[in-house]
């Protein structure tokens, strides 16, 4: 490699700015989808850079279920809305808390009513024409052919079989009202370059990736931490302390730890290169449905 | 995903600073389910161990139930294959795929070989750098393999790697392997395609994927994964044109104004003196800037925000360049148009253009020619439907600042945008040459060269060489209409003259659209340059004091009176030829070349004509002795 030649990295670093600085000049109403995890904080980085000196000219949004870890609350606000000082909008669906949906005994309906609903809600409330989401096309058989820019209708609805050609570095971002546009600055990353540019460009994220001893139970062939006193114990369900850690975060009823020793990035790194299973693995929701269960969650307005 | 490196699990730090350091390769990859694609892509990512074992353990079931090896593992489906996805009604569109070894990081662009090819096809390739190319050993080079060499010729990838796959089923033959190489090198000669490999391979067995096949030992070239990860793609990008297309001016306080964007091509450093476009206003760069801190260059495809000395103008959709080195700028061009909707391109309609950080509304003015992508020939096209390819002329409401797309994919490029619907109907490539003003002035010019064109171009004079050929020089035009007989006629008298003892060429329209014309069309402004060029290639047949004997359709008067006085009245015949339009048809339609020619209401007939021959009513024998003897009449020939 040449002088004049990119790391896969900063090329992929490059083109998320292109696509970030894209929305905030296209757009009237952007806003950044903020959920947390390692591919929020990437996403966060990679807006702080494309604006620097300035902060980003768009807020955040956090779809808060109620049923998140509590230290992801802790670090959305110590964070984001403290250290960085960039605006950050809360929504919880009022109407569908009152249903009192225990995610472990309805974890479909849970993620309806919490989270699509609740995103729904919010989008419309605010009336934004473009969202950012940290999803990455390597995640999932029908996000490989997702677009950066995806078009929605007006009630949020991804149509698989009528999405815009994108050519080029050209996003198209035209939109009527009440349209929106999803953009996914994170498409051509994979889990592995996420995590190596996190330990590369010395990311904060959450503590939860990290393994440490906590409170488990062995349910649904993962480990689910008691992270407050709302879990209820199921006939024969045991609490058990493991030293486990979190390869994504989600709401803590329906996301599995891994037993772990790995307690730096590199160590975190390493088992992800070793291991043999897939990152999604340790999530419920993407096995409701079938195969296609993802697809069929997406065309509903599921992030 | 277990990478195969001993180096993950003894010293991952070092495992880290080996994958830092990695570059970034996208690749498309063209063919069909039935080539071994899908099973091309299953196997690469198997190979580099990119899937899971859920994953896999998910493959295995589908294996049984959907595969085609007899239940054991399909690596075809792991790309989830053409029929999968038609049967759960997934659409079929282009999917990216993503592995990486310990020397690059790889994107690929699986598009479907069949619907919607063309769309997808151009879709994929805009951001490949290379395209694999799969053959199926057994059926060698078809029409599909030239539609996709010709998209990705189109869409200016400049490295191609044909894998001619399925060489078990050829008995691992090197002459096979050797006889489509050929083929398809004779193909690509029509197309700019500077890049060709070929590798043989069993995508199936991974043979001369990964590990070089034991079954191939005449074959001593490189396996498919080691060429992905070892050819050259640092000279593909522009490094010395600077282009900045501003994306936004970032101005946080009193203090701050940065203009921020990516690099589409060249190299810019602290100080260097630019210039806004459009206001051709000029500084220098006093800053860099980036959160990581300030940069003492930046180079193509950066994302940077730059500091200028001076307060100057500058927002969303100017472009930063050096004042030495200026785009072209204007709001008309010649383009490639891909077409991507359902709904017609229609000349005249107002659409919108994305053209790097602008959108502009504007208008293609004419659609000049269709290329039919199978057979790469072009025919004039009303409109362009869905997939279709064209070459027209665009105009817009305003100037643009641009360069072809041959020498800079970013600022050649446009996208065209409904204005009603907002889906992206098109993709366009803006051309070298701005055809629509050439034709004229090249035959003004052609007037003044030839004025001052007197002067002795030989040291043989016209009367040595009539005296050694025994013949005058001449040019003489068959025009008509397609299937009037005129190639027919001008080969059969090329024949009489030459076995006569003559020296005699014959100059056919067919051919000259090959070699000298090969970027020529149909429209009138095409037609018209065509007849120039040729007009002068037989002008110097005749100073060589050859009988030029030109078929060429020729359907303008005007036109063919400008050849006329090119190449000299005195030795200047036309001959017009007609046929009953039955016969016409019959004989055209054994014709694949497309023509306004065919269509005879375009078709002037020539108004004093040297001698008139109706084909269908004589013979070719009867038709080349009347020509001799107006030869012999004019004294062309004794």
């Amino acid at each position: 490699m040449n002088s004049y030649n990119l790391t896969h990295l900063k090329q992929l670093e490059a083109e998320s700015i292109h696509i970030i600085r894209e929305v905030a000049s296209e757009f009237k109403n952007p806003v950044m989808l903020y959920s947390v995890g390692k591919d929020s904080a990437v996403m966060t980085h990679l807006a702080l850079k494309a604006f620097y000196p300035a902060k980003p000219p768009f807020p955040f949004l956090h779809v808060d279920t109620t049923w998140k870890f509590k230290e992801m609350i802790a670090f959305r606000d110590n964070y984001v809305k403290n250290e960085l000082g960039i605006e950050l909008l809360v929504n919880i669906n009022q109407e569908g808390l009152k249903l009192g949906i225990d995610p472990s005994e309805n974890s479909d309906r849970h993620t309806e009513v919490m989270k699509t609903d609740s995103l729904k809600q919010a989008l419309n409330q605010y009336g934004f024409d473009a969202a950012f989401g940290g999803a990455r096309r390597d995640e999932e058989k029908s996000r490989a052919k997702e677009r950066v820019f995806s078009f929605r209708d007006k009630f949020h609805r991804w149509d698989p079989k009528n999405q815009r050609p994108e050519l080029w570095n050209l996003y198209n971002s035209r939109v009527n009202p009440g349209e929106s546009i999803r953009v996914f600055p994170l498409s051509n990353w994979t889990e592995l370059d996420v995590w190596q540019y996190i330990y590369l460009e010395n990311i904060p994220i959450p503590e939860l990736y990290f393994a440490k001893i906590l409170p488990v139970v062995w349910r649904n062939g993962t480990w689910i931490h008691l992270n407050d006193d709302r879990l209820k114990l199921k006939p024969g369900e045991k609490i058990e302390n493991k030293m486990i850690r979190f390869r994504t975060l989600g709401c803590y009823p329906l996301t599995g730890g891994v037993e772990s020793a790995a307690a730096t990035l590199p160590e975190i790194i390493q088992e992800m290169l070793l291991t043999t299973t897939s990152e999604r693995q340790g999530r419920v929701i993407d096995k409701d449905g079938g195969g296609a269960g993802m697809e069929l969650k997406k065309t509903q307005g599921y992030f | 995903m277990s990478h195969q490196s001993e180096l993950i699990a003894t010293d991952i730090l070092a495992y880290l600073e080996q994958h830092e350091r990695k570059e970034l390769l996208r690749f498309i990859t063209c063919g069909s389910v039935d080539d071994g694609k899908s099973t091309l892509i299953g196997r690469l990512l198997y190979d580099s161990k990119m899937l899971y074992e859920d994953q896999l353990a998910q493959l295995e079931t589908e294996s049984k139930v959907h595969g085609t090896t007899g239940g054991g593992f399909d690596p075809a489906l792991v790309t989830d294959g053409l029929k999968a996805e038609r049967e759960q009604g997934i659409t079929i569109d282009v999917a990216y795929r993503y592995f990486s070894t310990a020397k690059r990081k790889f994107i690929i662009a699986d598009t479907p070989g069949h619907e919607q090819y063309t769309r997808n096809m151009a879709t994929g390739a805009s951001t490949a750098d290379l395209a694999i190319i799969l053959i199926d050993a057994r059926y060698g080079v078809l029409t599909q393999t030239k539609r996709h060499s010709f998209i990705v010729s189109l869409l200016g990838i400049r490295h191609v790697v044909v894998a001619v796959n399925k060489m078990d089923l050829v008995g691992y033959s090197q002459d096979r392997f050797d006889e489509i190489c050929r083929d398809y090198r004779n193909f690509v000669s029509r197309l700019d395609l500077p890049d060709l490999h070929f590798i043989p391979i069993v995508a199936l067995h991974g043979e001369n994927l990964v590990d070089p096949s034991e079954n191939m030992p005449w074959y001593r070239g490189t396996t498919l994964m080691n060429f992905l990860e070892t050819v050259y793609i640092g000279s593909d990008r522009n490094l010395e044109d600077f282009r900045l297309p501003i994306q936004m001016v970032n101005r946080p306080n009193l203090d701050f104004r940065g203009f921020c964007g990516t690099l589409a091509s060249g190299i810019i450093r602290q100080g260097d003196p630019i210039m806004v476009l459009p206001s051709k206003r000029t500084s220098k760069i006093k800053r860099i800037v980036t959160q990581d801190g300030d940069l003492s260059e930046a180079f193509c495809s950066q994302s940077i925000t730059l500091v200028l000395e001076d307060e100057v103008d500058c927002s969303r959709g100017d472009m930063i360049v050096r004042p030495g080195n200026v785009p072209k700028i204007s709001n008309a061009f010649d383009a490639t148009i891909v077409w991507m909707s359902s709904d017609a391109l229609v000349p005249g309609k107002t659409y919108l253009f994305k053209h790097t950080t602008q959108t502009v509304s504007g208008q293609i003015d004419s659609l000049k020619y269709r290329v039919d992508v199978n057979s790469l020939h072009r025919t004039p096209a009303p409109v362009l439907q869905l997939n279709e390819i064209g070459r027209c002329s665009v105009t817009l409401s305003q100037p643009i600042y641009f360069d072809a797309y041959r020498r800079n994919r970013f600022t050649g490029s446009f996208i065209i945008i409904d204005r009603i619907s907002n889906t992206t109907v098109g993709a366009g490539m803006i051309s070298d040459r701005d055809s629509a003003k050439q034709p004229t002035a090249a035959w003004e010019n052609t007037e003044s060269q030839t004025v001052d064109g007197q002067q002795q171009i030989s040291n043989v004079s016209e009367t040595e060489r009539e005296s050694r050929f025994g013949q005058k020089a001449a040019t003489v035009l068959f025009t008509g209409l397609n299937g009037t007989g005129k190639s027919t006629l001008a080969r059969a008298l090329e024949r009489s003259l030459f076995e006569d003892g003559r020296a005699v060429a014959v100059l056919d329209g067919d051919l000259t659209r090959k070699g000298v014309n090969v970027d020529l069309g149909y429209s009138v402004e095409d037609l018209s340059e065509n007849l120039r060029r040729s007009a002068h290639v037989a002008k110097l047949f005749n100073e060589h004091g050859l009988i030029c004997l030109a078929a060429f359709v020729a359907p303008n008067q005007s036109v063919r009176e400008r050849v006329a006085e090119l190449i000299g009245k005195d030795r200047f015949l036309t001959i017009y030829c007609t046929a009953k339009e039955s016969v016409r048809t019959t004989r055209g339609l054994s014709r694949a070349e497309p023509s306004a020619a065919n269509n005879v209401s375009m078709y002037e007939p020539p108004e004093d004509p040297d001698m008139v021959l109706d084909t269908s009513d004589l013979s070719v024998a009867e038709c080349v002795s009347a020509i001799v003897e107006l030869l012999r009449a004019r004294q062309v020939i004794r």
